[in-house]
């Protein structure tokens, strides 16, 4: 279900501020300090900082930055579990903001649901009965809740662990519970934060693989939140980086290895293999005047790892086309310099 | 943007299936058929089967005959000569030495000795609320009582210290002793006060050194128990590094674990003083001296003029070495460094001495006794405000007294005493059996064959029925003034001193409010334990649930959970731990004030124990019903701990485990 004008979830100059007197610091010339002076001034923390994006239906968003930059604060702030300070947010056309306490919670039980990091399953009942609380609380009698709970239990794979308790259950089978309850609503929405952080790597993989595979199977609109680069990489279509509660840069894994807009973007993406996210766009170079221009041609969004081969077999510089225009052409020697990791900040 | 249709709820879709549990019959068959069998066999059987009272039981008798026995033995059997007899002269001996050096400055040198303590435990506020408090005993006319209670006091609490914090420290180190003693601390803490009396009237005869002794009986667990956990809480990592510097475990112990377990250290120390303060008065029962016996007699002739100055007296005993303790164990043994200037140590001695020297001197110039004209005497007023109280409220008191009374304790005595006692048993011991298991339900089954036996059936019975009650009435109110302070900073903030306050004072105190509005009937106990009760519930349920993990709230609060709904399908659930635990002791207190209740009316095996010391004849009576009430502590007890350990969901035995470590 989308918008009439195609916008999932729309956010627009969003500012949470926590601490006395918040209002007053917005309004003030305070806002504009940096974090560690607003806080000896104001005792107040801007944990988000006029915060703008749009997430497009069923596009999986991924907001990353250090530790405390604002990730959880911001999700938070979607559905109100944390109440911002000013700012506008829209999900699939409804006003968040001015929602009453009631639309708020048929939001929260129909629309928009979460994943927590820290998982959030109630111990006190069994997993089907969490997977369930959502429609529980929506009234929905037992017994169809309980089926329905059933059906995604088997979609996220945990067949036959309905009766168990919560705390019987590893880490990763638990938030593939915390996954399935999101999913139970059948939301239009997800909300992650960091949900793979308190996992092991080859678990956080599976999981990963689990939510692509989710996404391909029931096409939601995610929002995902992690500190972890290549799962942003893995998962995000589009990549937002937070630094101390603003947006430093938005745009595809592409563009923020190819052209980080800061050193701080610059840094997070240092260690990212250039070759496996740069496209032949990134790396391609006006032929020199004694070049041949006969060689093979590739499009300008060809993965550079992938172009290898053609490279390798070519003694001709590669073409690098967009359509019919030619950008540029690529050799070995461009190839190996970028598959090294040392290539300059591209065009 | 245009607003949208709310989108169809998706469960609509699913195809109905047959139930996959359909088979299985519901939970509540078992339990309902239970009540129906039990109901069917009351109805059945009312009136057989049960056991009534008689004041010249042979179990009582045999009491009286040992009795007899032991005073013509006193001075020939061995186990006397050379044990009870020297434990008696020994402590009697430390009363009078206390007595005689809280003594011998004068009333205006102790006032001064007390403020300097104050002062040196906790800056002038302390000095000044202790020098104030030790005069207040004057002004009330009650000097000499107040320091005859004091050395009692001192005394039980020295002993107290000496076997407690050395017991403690070691259990610390060793879970084997730490295994050994949990059941019998476990037992001390749940025996009401009264049941430690007539035995000690038995070894030692009445008087200081018997009261002195039940005291330091009454006072021993939490020393125990406190200092073995201070000794768990020292950080491993510390006592590790001390012991791989080549430390040895001596040198551990004291240059290590105890510095750090100091702050607990003194909350022990805090804790049996007030647990002693609570025992000395009820300990005059048996005539130990102090300000207990005015209370006992005001309690007993229903005359709240004549306790109520007894009873200021304690409670601000109470608040100064409370304070003073707890001041004192909280201050840093180090000078800070940074931060304020403190007054260096030399100064501080300085005006200790000062006060010291100022009480003495003033001591010299006035006259030995506290003058007369100081003192302040309320006696007759207050027996007329009690007066006016009692019949200006006369109907509203009286109104809830007699619904209480009709609609709830006659009915529920009537079933307990009417019922035949193997069927009162068999409930008894489903409901451990359910509540706790097998040994739970052996438990109770043995306690009350045991209560049978000693021929004090039917007393234990109304005794119970009271407890009941008033456990239904505590919880009631300690779940509803919890939640509410759970869910309102406000309120909460609003409640706590008054929790703070009403938890320091001694037991008893309670009764003042009780007798002055109801008079001496069972009421009168129902509502004094209520109030004495009430305060650490709401303090459990309020932090249980103050506790539920945040994550939990959160995530029900992102489904849309209504405030409603988290509270009774979350916060409730996840705070279950910290309700049992607040029910049980909801419950264990609750017994402990219903038996000081016999004092007041209410019958049952409270009174048994009081007329045991009043007349010579019923003295094996009330020695039985003291150990029916300890028998009837441990049935409750049980039951109700036996719910927390209850072997199905994992998820309780690693809250208890974690909560345990937090303890
Ligand atoms: N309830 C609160 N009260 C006051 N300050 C808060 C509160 N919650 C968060 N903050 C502050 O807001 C800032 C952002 O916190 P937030 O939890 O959103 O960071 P984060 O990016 O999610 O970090 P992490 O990766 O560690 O989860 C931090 O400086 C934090 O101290
Ligand atoms: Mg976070």
């Amino acid at each position: 279900m989308t918008s009439p004008d195609g916008v999932a979830i729309e956010v627009r100059s969003l500012w949470k501020i926590f601490g006395p007197r918040a209002e007053r610091v917005l309004g003030g010339p305070d806002a504009e300090l940096d974090p560690d002076e607003l806080r000896a001034k104001t005792g107040c923390v801007a944990a988000v900082r006029d915060v703008s994006f749009t997430v497009r239906p069923g596009e999986v968003f991924v907001v990353m930055g250090l530790s405390g930059s604002g990730k959880s604060t911001l999700v938070r702030c979607l559905t109100r579990l944390v109440e911002p300070t000013a700012g506008e947010i829209t999900i699939s056309g409804e006003d968040v903001r001015a929602a009453s306490p009631a639309q708020l919670r048929d939001l929260r039980r129909n629309r928009v649901s979460m994943v927590f990091q820290h998982f959030g399953l109630l111990p006190h009942r069994k997993v089907v009965d969490n997977v369930a609380y959502g429609l529980e609380v929506q009234g929905v009698p037992r017994r169809q809740r309980h089926e329905r709970a059933r059906a995604i239990l088997s979609l996220v794979g945990l067949d036959g662990f309905a009766e168990a308790r919560p705390d019987q259950l590893s880490g990763g089978m638990q938030q593939r519970v915390g996954l399935a309850r999101a999913l139970a609503a059948d939301p239009e929405v997800l909300l992650f934060d960091e949900p793979f952080s308190a996992l092991d790597p080859l678990i956080r993989r599976d999981m990963q693989a689990e939510v692509v595979r989710l996404h391909r199977e029931v096409g939601k609109t995610m929002l995902f939140i992690t500190h972890d680069l290549s799962e942003a990489l893995k998962l995000g279509e589009r990549i937002a980086i937070m630094r101390a509660g603003a947006i430093v840069q938005l745009g595809t894994p592409e563009e923020l290895v190819g052209a980080p807009a800061d050193d701080y973007v610059a840094d997070f993406v240092r260690d990212v293999p250039r070759s496996e996210v740069l496209s032949l766009r990134w790396i391609c170079r006006s032929p020199a005047d004694d070049e041949h221009l006969d060689g093979p041609a590739l499009p300008a969004g060809t993965i550079i790892r992938d172009a290898v081969p053609a490279v390798m077999e070519s003694a001709r510089p590669i073409r690098v086309v967009e359509g019919e225009e030619l950008l540029g052409v690529v050799d070995r020697l461009d190839i190996l310099t970028a598959m090294s990791g040392r290539a300059g900040t591209g065009s | 943007m245009t607003s949208q249709a709310p989108p169809a709820p998706p469960v609509q879709a699913i195809p109905p299936t047959a139930p996959r549990d359909a088979v299985r019959p519901p939970r509540w068959v078992v339990p309902a058929a239970g009540i129906v069998a039990v109901v069917a066999a009351y109805l059945a059987f009312r009136g057989t089967a049960t056991l009534p009272h008689d004041d010249d039981a042979a179990p009582f008798r045999f009491v009286n005959d040992v009795r007899a026995w032991v005073d013509a033995n006193r001075n020939q059997s061995p186990v006397f000569l050379f044990f009870v007899n020297y434990i008696r002269l020994f402590v009697g001996g430390l009363y009078d030495a206390f007595l005689l050096a809280l003594q011998a400055p004068g009333w205006a040198g102790l006032i001064g000795i007390a403020a300097a303590l104050g002062w040196l435990a906790g800056g002038w506020r302390i000095g000044l609320l202790s020098g104030l408090g030790f005069i207040s005993f004057g002004v009330l006319g009650l000097w000499e009582a107040s320091v005859a209670t004091l050395a009692l006091v001192l005394t039980a609490v020295l002993l107290s210290l000496v076997i407690g914090l050395p017991l403690g420290i070691w259990a610390g180190h060793s879970p084997r002793l730490r295994r050994l003693l949990a059941p019998v601390l476990d037992v001390m803490q749940i025996m009401p006060t009264f049941a430690y009396l007539a035995p000690m009237v038995l070894f030692f005869q009445i008087g200081p050194a018997s009261g002195a002794v039940a005291t330091l009986i009454y006072s021993v667990p939490p020393a125990i128990r406190i200092a073995a956990l201070a000794m768990e809480q020292v950080s491993p990592t510390a006592v590790e590094a001390s012991v791989s510097l080549g430390a040895t475990r001596r040198q551990t112990l004291f240059k290590v674990e105890l510095p750090m377990a100091r702050a607990t250290l003194g909350l022990a120390v805090n804790q049996t003083i007030m647990m002693a303060l609570s025992m000395v008065v009820i300990a005059a029962l048996i005539a130990a001296p102090g300000l207990g016996s005015d209370i006992i007699r005001g309690l007993t002739r229903a005359n709240v003029g004549l306790m109520l100055p007894a009873g200021i007296a304690i409670v601000i005993m109470a608040i100064v070495l409370d304070r003073m303790t707890m001041s004192a164990a909280a201050r840093p043994p180090y000078p800070v460094t940074g931060g304020k200037a403190r007054i260096g140590p030399r100064l501080r001695w300085a005006v200790a001495a000062v006060l010291v020297a100022a009480g003495l001197a003033l001591g010299r110039v006035l006259p030995a006794e506290f003058p007369e004209e100081w003192v302040l005497r309320f006696a007759a007023p207050v027996n007329e405000a009690v007066n006016w109280a009692k019949f200006s409220w006369y109907d509203v008191t009286d109104a809830i007294r007699n619904f209480i009374t009709e609609v709830l304790l006659n009915p529920l005595q009537a079933v307990l005493t009417g019922a035949p006692w193997w069927l009162v048993t068999a409930v008894a011991v489903a409901v451990a059996w359910r509540t706790g298991g097998l040994r739970t339900a052996a438990v109770a089954a043995g306690c009350l064959l045991a209560t049978a036996l000693i021929g004090l059936w039917q007393h234990t019975m109304e005794t119970l029925t009271t407890v009941l009650v008033a456990v239904v009435l505590t919880l009631l109110i300690g779940l509803l003034l919890g939640v509410a302070a759970a869910r309102s900073p406000r309120f909460a903030a609003v409640q706590r001193p008054l929790l703070d306050a009403a938890q320091t004072m001694p037991a008893f105190v309670y009764l003042l409010p009780a007798l002055a509005l109801f008079g001496a009937t069972r009421f009168t106990a129902i509502f004094a334990s209520v109030i004495y009760a009430v305060p650490p519930v709401i303090r459990l349920v309020e932090d249980g649930i103050r506790n539920v993990s945040p994550a939990a709230v959160e995530a029900a609060l992102s489904c849309g959970s209504t405030e409603r709904q988290l509270l009774w399908k979350v916060r409730l659930p996840l705070a279950r731990p910290a309700i049992r635990l607040a029910a049980n002791q909801g419950i264990v207190m609750t017994l402990a004030m219903v038996v000081v209740g016999g004092l007041v009316g209410a019958g049952g095996l409270g009174y048994d124990v009081v007329s045991g010391f009043s007349q010579r004849t019923d003295f094996g009576m009330g020695f039985a019903a003291g150990v029916a009430t300890v028998l009837l502590g441990i049935l409750l007890d049980r039951i109700t701990q036996g719910a927390d350990r209850r072997p199905s969901p994992r998820t309780s035995d690693r809250t208890t485990t974690r909560k345990k470590r937090i303890a």
